[in-house]
C-alpha cells in the first residue's frame, strides 16, 4: 500500500517537475505503440544519453488529452503510427518544427514534414499473406476484387486506420469512384466479416477460412520468430507473405513516426530522443526487434524481413494519402465494408 | 418537524449529481462544436444497420441474463441439490472476467486451429481444417452467448438476494398454500422477482451496450463500435458525441419505460424480521438437473477461460519467467480500484438516502442523474472528463500559484486523482442502484418512528439507514470493484505517466499480438475479482 501511496506521489511530483525546470534531466513521452516495442529503445537512449524517459502508453485520445493538458502538458515526444494520425496532429497545432541535422540527414525527404513537425521513424508495408500452397507469385492490390477470390479474403476492419491509408493510397490511383468499386468487389469476396486483427488473417488462413488476406509485413516477423509463442510460429508458417502493387505503382507503405509536442518542457532532449531514434543502433532496433523496414538508408532490413524480397514503394506522397483518408473511410462506411 | 431540516441533504445530492453531469455537459459541448452534415451519411450507411445490430445483441444478451439469472438463483435460493453450497458463490465468479477476456479466450479455444475444433477433427478423422470446421465464434449469436454467461450475476446477484430475505415470507405461504414448485415460480417467484430481474438486467445491458472489446473482436457493429470508429478513424469527435448523446437519449428512455411499467407496483416491506426461505430437498433426477443447469454458466463464464489462460500464462512463464513489472501493476489496480470504490459507495449512500430524508422533486432527480455515467461508454465518458478535469487542474495551479514561486500544473491528471473520478463518475450507478434498492426494503415507518422520537434526517441517516444498509453497501462495493479492476478505456486516457494497470497492461500486449504475456495480466485480473466476488457470496449468506 505504502509504495503504491509513494508511486502515486511519485507520478505527481514527475508531473510538476516536467513542468517547471526539471532538475535531473529527463523528458515525458506520449506514445499509441505498445510499450514493448518502445521499451528497447528508450532503454539504451538511456543508457547512451543518462536522460530518463517518463511513458504513458496512451491508444485513442492522444490528441484530445494533449489539446486538453494545453499550455501545462508535460509531453515532450509523441510517437504514433500512421501517416493520417501524425499528419493530425500536425493540423490541430500540438506538435512543433524541429530543424536538426541529424534528423534531416537521416531520414529522406519524403518521409518527414518539410517543416520538421514529424518524421518517420520506420516502414511497414501492407502485404498479402497467402496460404502456402497457393500457386501464386505476385500480386496487385486491384486483384482483391476480382471474383476468382470469392469467399477466400480475410482482412480486418475498413475503418481501421491501416485499411483507411490503402484504400486513400487507392484513390490516389483510380479516383473514388473507381475505388468504390473495388471496396465493393472486394467486400463480395470476404469469407468473414472484416474485423479482428492482422494476426487474425494468418491464423483464419490456416483455419481454411479464407485463402488470402492483407496484413501488415511486421507481423509475420514477429510470428516466425516465436516472440509470440510457439502456436504464432505455426500460424505464420502456414502463409506466405507477398509484398504486392499498384498495376501502376508499388507497395503501399505506412509509417510509425514521432514529432516534439508544442509545449514540450524539454525540448532538448526530446530532439535528442528523435535523433537517437535515427541512430544507426536505434534503426537496428526497428529493423530486428520490429521487424520493420528501417527509414534510414543504409540500414539493413531482418534477414526474416529480407526473404520477402525486395520492396518498391509505391511513388504516391503520404500526406496526399494523409487527405484522402476521410474519403476512404466514407466510401468503407458506404459500401458497408464492415457490415 | 422542521420543513427545513435536511435540505444538506438536497444540497449534497445536487452537488454530486453535478460531478456525473459535468463531463456528460461537455460532450454536449463537443457535440455543438460539430455540423450535423454528417447525419444523412451516416443514418443511411451506418447508424440503421448498427442499431439494429444493437437491438438484436441487447435482446439476446437480455433474455440469456433473465433466463439464467432468475433460474440459478431460484434454484440455490429455494432447493437443495448437489453442490448447492459451492454454486452459491460459484454462479458469481464470471463477473471477475471482463468481456474482452472472455471473447479472446474463446476466439482462441474456437478457433478451426484451436484445441477444441483440432480435438474434433480428430475424433472425427479429418486432417485439415478446410475438410471440417464448425461455425465462427466470430458473429452475434457468439457474441450473444458470450456475453450472456458472462454479465448473467448481474440479475443473479439481486434476484438471490431477493429470494433469500425480503421473498422468503411469501414463498413459505404459498408453498404452505399447497402450490406445486412450477405454479409457485410463475405465480409468486417471477412477480417478486421482476423488480430485481430489471436492475440487474439494466446494469447488465448497459455494460452490453458500452462493450467496444467483445463486440470488436467478434465482428459486431453494435453503436459504440460507431462512435469510437467516427471518432478515431474520422477524427471527428463532434459527430462521435452526437451519436453517444442519442445513444444516452435512448438508454435514458428505456430506463424511464422500465420505471413507468414499474410503477404502482409497491411491494409492502414489513419491519418484521425475515426467517430464511428453507429448502426443498430435490432427489434422482431432478437434483442432477439442478446441479447440471448452475454447473453450465460457471463452466463456460469462468472455468473454462480461466483453465484456458492458466495454461497459456503457465507455458508464458516457463518460456520468459514473470513479468518483472506485473505485481506492481497488480497492486496500482488495486489500490486505484480500492479507493474509487470507497468514495463511490459513500457518494451513493448521500444520493441514496436523499430522496428519503428529503423528498424533493429536486432530489429524486438529482438521484437518477448521477446514475446516467453507466450509459456512457467509457471511453466517451473519458474524453467528456478530460476538460473538466483539466481545467479544475488549471483552477488549481492558479490558486497555488498564489503562495508557490512554481505552481504545480495538472495535480488531477497527474496525481491519479482523474481516475478516481472517472471510475466514481462511470459506476456510481452500481452503488446507488444497489443501495437504493436495499433502501425500498427498510420500511417507511422505520424513519418516522425515528423522527417522531426526535432524530434529525441526519440522524434517520445514521441510525436507521446506515447500519440496515451495510449489507447492500457491502454488495455494491463489490461489484464496482470488481468493475474498476475490469476498467480498460478511461484507465487507457486519463492515468498519469509511468502508471500501468492490468487492464493496461493486458492491452498493450494484446494490441501487439504477444497474448501469452497477456495471459498472465488477464489471470491476474480474475484473480483480484474473484477475491470480492467471494466476499460477496458470503455476505449475501448471511
Amino acid at each position: 500500500m505504502k509504495s503504491v501511496i509513494r508511486t502515486f506521489l511519485g507520478a505527481a511530483v514527475l508531473t510538476q517537475l516536467a513542468g517547471g525546470a526539471g532538475l535531473a534531466e529527463e523528458l515525458n513521452l506520449y506514445t499509441t505503440r505498445e510499450p514493448k516495442l518502445v521499451e528497447p529503445l528508450l532503454e539504451s537512449f538511456t543508457k547512451e544519453t543518462g536522460i530518463t524517459v517518463n511513458t504513458i502508453f496512451l491508444k485513442d485520445g492522444l490528441p484530445e488529452r494533449l489539446e486538453q493538458e494545453a499550455a501545462a502538458s508535460p509531453a515532450d515526444v509523441l510517437m504514433t503510427v500512421d501517416i493520417g494520425n501524425l499528419v493530425d496532429l500536425v493540423d490541430r497545432g500540438l506538435t512543433q518544427p524541429v530543424n536538426s541535422e541529424a534528423l534531416n540527414a537521416a531520414i529522406p525527404e519524403n518521409l518527414r514534414d518539410k517543416d520538421g513537425n514529424w518524421f518517420a521513424l520506420s516502414l511497414r508495408a501492407r502485404a498479402l499473406y497467402a496460404a502456402k500452397d497457393l500457386d501464386l507469385a505476385s500480386f496487385h492490390y486491384e486483384d482483391l476484387a476480382k471474383p476468382e477470390w470469392k469467399g477466400k479474403v480475410c482482412i480486418r476492419s475498413g475503418q481501421h486506420p491501416y485499411n483507411v491509408a490503402l484504400t486513400a493510397a487507392y484513390i490516389t490511383h483510380h479516383g473514388a469512384d473507381e475505388t468504390k468499386a473495388w471496396l465493393e468487389g472486394v467486400k463480395a469476396n470476404l469469407a468473414r466479416t472484416a474485423g479482428g486483427g492482422d494476426r487474425d488473417v494468418a491464423r483464419d488462413i490456416m483455419g481454411g477460412i479464407c485463402e488470402i488476406g492483407i496484413a501488415n509485413t511486421y507481423y509475420v516477423g514477429l510470428m516466425r520468430s516465436g516472440a509470440g509463442g510457439p502456436e504464432q510460429e505455426e500460424w505464420a508458417k502456414a502463409i506466405k507473405l507477398i509484398l504486392p502493387s499498384f498495376e501502376n505503382g508499388g507497395t503501399q507503405v505506412n509509417v510509425s513516426g514521432a514529432a516534439v509536442a508544442k509545449n514540450a518542457p524539454n525540448k532538448d532532449q526530446a530532439v535528442k530522443l528523435l535523433e537517437y531514434l535515427v541512430s544507426d543502433a536505434a534503426q537496428k532496433i526497428y529493423a530486428e526487434a520490429n521487424y520493420e523496414y528501417p527509414v534510414k538508408p543504409g540500414i539493413p532490413v531482418s534477414p526474416l524481413v529480407g526473404e520477402f524480397g525486395e520492396l518498391q514503394v509505391d511513388a504516391t506522397d503520404l500526406t496526399a494519402i494523409a487527405r484522402e483518408r476521410k474519403t476512404a473511410s466514407e466510401l468503407a462506411e458506404t459500401v458497408g465494408f464492415d457490415n | 418537524m422542521n420543513p427545513r431540516s435536511g435540505a444538506g441533504w438536497q444540497t449534497s445530492a445536487i452537488l454530486i449529481a453535478a460531478l456525473v453531469l459535468l463531463p456528460v455537459a461537455a460532450l454536449l459541448c463537443f457535440a455543438l462544436q460539430g455540423s450535423v452534415g454528417l447525419w444523412p451519411h451516416l443514418f443511411r450507411n451506418v447508424l440503421t444497420n448498427a442499431l439494429a445490430q444493437t437491438a438484436i445483441l441487447l435482446i439476446g444478451v437480455g433474455i440469456i441474463v433473465a433466463v439464467i439469472g432468475t433460474l440459478t438463483a431460484w434454484l440455490v435460493a429455494g432447493f437443495d441439490f448437489p453442490g448447492r453450497r459451492f454454486f452459491g458463490w460459484a454462479l458469481l465468479l464470471p463477473l471477475a472476467v471482463p468481456t474482452y477476456i472472455i471473447a479472446y479466450a474463446y476466439l482462441d479455444l474456437l478457433h478451426p486451429v484451436g484445441p477444441v475444433q483440432s480435438v474434433i477433427r480428430q475424433i472425427l478423422g479429418h486432417d485439415s481444417p478446410r475438410d471440417f470446421r464448425l461455425p465462427d465464434i466470430r458473429s452475434m449469436t457468439g457474441c450473444i452467448l458470450l456475453l450472456g454467461f458472462v454479465l448473467y450475476p448481474y440479475v443473479y446477484l439481486p434476484v438471490r438476494a431477493l429470494f433469500t430475505t425480503q421473498a422468503a415470507n411469501q414463498l413459505e405461504a404459498s408453498r404452505t398454500l399447497g402450490a406445486g414448485p412450477l405454479r409457485v415460480f410463475w405465480r409468486i417467484v417471477l412477480p417478486l422477482a421482476r423488480p430485481a430481474i430489471a436492475v440487474g438486467m439494466a446494469l447488465a445491458l448497459m455494460e452490453t451496450l458500452n462493450d467496444i472489446g467483445a463486440a470488436e473482436f467478434l465482428g459486431v457493429r453494435t453503436l459504440t463500435v460507431s462512435v469510437y470508429s467516427t471518432w478515431i478513424n474520422r477524427t471527428d469527435l463532434p459527430g462521435a458525441a452526437q451519436i453517444a448523446l442519442v445513444m444516452l437519449l435512448i438508454v435514458i428512455s428505456l430506463v424511464l419505460i422500465e420505471r413507468r411499467a414499474r410503477r404502482g407496483q409497491q411491494y409492502a416491506a414489513s419491519a418484521r424480521r425475515h426467517l430464511p426461505l428453507a429448502r426443498v430437498r430435490l432427489r434422482g433426477l431432478a437434483a442432477w438437473a439442478a446441479t447440471g443447469f448452475c454447473a453450465m454458466p460457471v463452466m463456460i463464464g469462468v472455468a473454462a477461460p480461466a483453465a484456458y489462460l492458466i495454461r497459456q500464462g503457465w507455458r508464458r512463464i516457463a518460456f520468459a519467467g514473470i513479468p518483472p513489472r506485473i505485481w506492481s501493476e497488480a497492486a496500482q489496480t488495486a489500490t486505484l480500484a480500492l479507493v474509487a470504490t470507497l468514495v463511490a459507495v459513500a457518494l451513493g449512500l448521500v444520493i441514496s438516502a436523499a430522496p428519503r430524508l428529503y423528498p424533493t422533486w429536486l432530489a429524486r432527480a438529482a438521484a437518477r442523474i448521477s446514475t446516467l455515467g453507466y450509459a456512457v461508454p467509457g471511453t466517451i465518458l473519458a474524453i467528456g472528463l478530460l476538460p473538466v478535469i483539466t481545467f479544475a487542474d488549471r483552477r488549481i495551479s492558479d490558486v497555488l500559484g498564489l503562495f508557490l514561486a512554481e505552481a504545480p500544473q495538472l495535480i488531477l491528471l497527474g496525481s491519479g486523482a482523474a481516475l478516481i473520478y472517472a471510475y466514481v463518475a462511470r459506476f456510481l450507478a452500481i452503488a446507488s442502484g444497489g443501495i437504493e434498492a436495499g433502501m425500498t426494503r427498510i420500511p417507511i415507518s422505520l424513519d418516522h418512528a425515528a423522527r417522531s422520537m426526535g432524530r434529525s434526517p441526519s440522524g434517520v441517516f445514521r441510525h436507521v439507514h446506515l447500519p440496515l444498509s451495510r449489507a447492500s453497501m457491502a454488495a455494491a462495493g463489490l461489484l464496482i470493484f470488481v468493475d474498476c479492476v475490469k476498467e480498460l478505456p478511461a484507465t487507457l486516457l486519463l492515468r498519469p505517466l509511468n502508471v500501468e494497470t492490468l487492464a493496461t497492461h493486458l492491452y498493450g500486449e494484446a494490441a501487439r499480438g504477444t497474448y501469452e504475456d497477456a495471459a498472465i495480466a488477464a489471470l491476474l485480473i480474475i484473480a483480484i475479482g474473484i477475491l470480492p466476488v467471494a466476499l460477496l457470496s458470503r455476505n449475501i449468506r448471511s
